[in-house]
């Protein structure tokens, strides 16, 4: 890697050290995208750069975003689980477009979105 | 179905983290003038033994407790041979396994490659505590990216702050 890169990282990561945005339990929310074969042949991985991209456009910090397998329930691929506190919310059917409205309405503004919710 | 090659390596990463890998290494190889594309899964996770590596192909074999079908690699199998190429599968136990698919470069039916930087991110953000390296060659050019200089530069910094992910994005950008 350019030494160039090298000397953005280290301005990212004072940046970020600064606003406290660290790996751990600090997170403010952290969001989950569930990635077996299921969910990546439902699109989970469009879904999850829709959440990086919502998250980088806007500058949103301290949301921790990670992955995991199939959940079991791949009818409702791709499926998001949003945690908020201690409360959490798993999303089904999650396109692109539900992705930016759960960053914003849910992860950033605090509001579940009931009807995509799901309950069983 | 999955559509592009680089959801199949999505999905046979998954495979590696899931056995617990700490490094995964993706390589795409295009060989123009042999008209051959290879794409290979290493990881050091903790591989899978003889009698099993040899039936993980059967779609009605697989690891998981939440359902009984695995159909990634069984899939990817069936679209290798269709396109005059095969699909091998190295494991073993303790150490790790490579997955290895080929095709035809220019077969009428070989799938697309698909965004191949979109997998790398998406593997990349999404499981922090594993590196990565990704080479893809066309012929004798070669891109690299290796997430360990990043990572040791990085600290503890999250790897889904926004400026991270913009670096991130410009790094993958790819041939």
């Amino acid at each position: 890697m350019p030494v160039k890169s090298l000397d953005d990282l280290k301005k990212i990561k004072e940046q970020a050290l600064a606003k406290r945005a660290i790996r751990d339990a600090s997170a403010r929310a952290r969001v989950t995208v569930a990635m077996g074969t299921c969910g990546i042949a439902a699109g989970a991985r469009d879904t999850m750069k829709a959440i990086l991209d919502a998250i980088e456009k806007d500058a949103i910090t301290g949301v921790l975003v990670t992955q995991t397998g199939c959940i079991g329930l791949c009818e409702f691929e791709p499926i998001v689980n949003v945690q908020v506190g201690d409360a959490k919310v798993t999303y089904g059917k999650v396109t692109p477009e539900r992705a930016r409205v759960i960053v914003a309405e849910h992860v950033v503004g605090g509001k579940p979105i009931r009807e995509w919710v799901i309950t069983r | 179905m999955l559509r592009e090659l680089a959801l199949h390596i999505l999905d046979i990463a998954e495979n590696s983290l899931n056995a617990g890998a700490t490094l995964v290494t993706i390589e795409v190889i295009e060989d123009t003038h042999a008209d051959k594309l290879t794409i290979r899964v290493a990881d050091n996770g903790h591989g899978m033994a003889a009698e099993l590596a040899a039936r993980v192909l059967d779609p009605f074999v697989t690891s998981r407790k939440t359902r009984r079908v695995g159909l990634g690699l069984p899939f990817l199998k069936q679209a290798a041979e269709l396109c005059n190429g095969r699909l091998t599968i190295d494991s073993a136990q303790g150490k790790g396994t490579t997955v290895t698919a080929s095709f035809q470069h220019s077969h009428i039916d070989r799938m697309p490659l698909g965004d191949l930087p979109g997998t790398i991110l998406t593997l990349v953000v999404g499981y922090p505590h594993a590196d990565f390296v990704y080479r893809h060659s066309v012929n004798d050019q070669t891109f690299e990216f290796d997430t360990r200089p990043i990572k040791a530069e990085l600290g503890e910094v999250a790897l889904s702050e926004p400026e991270v992910i913009a670096f991130l994005k410009k790094q993958i950008s790819d041939l």
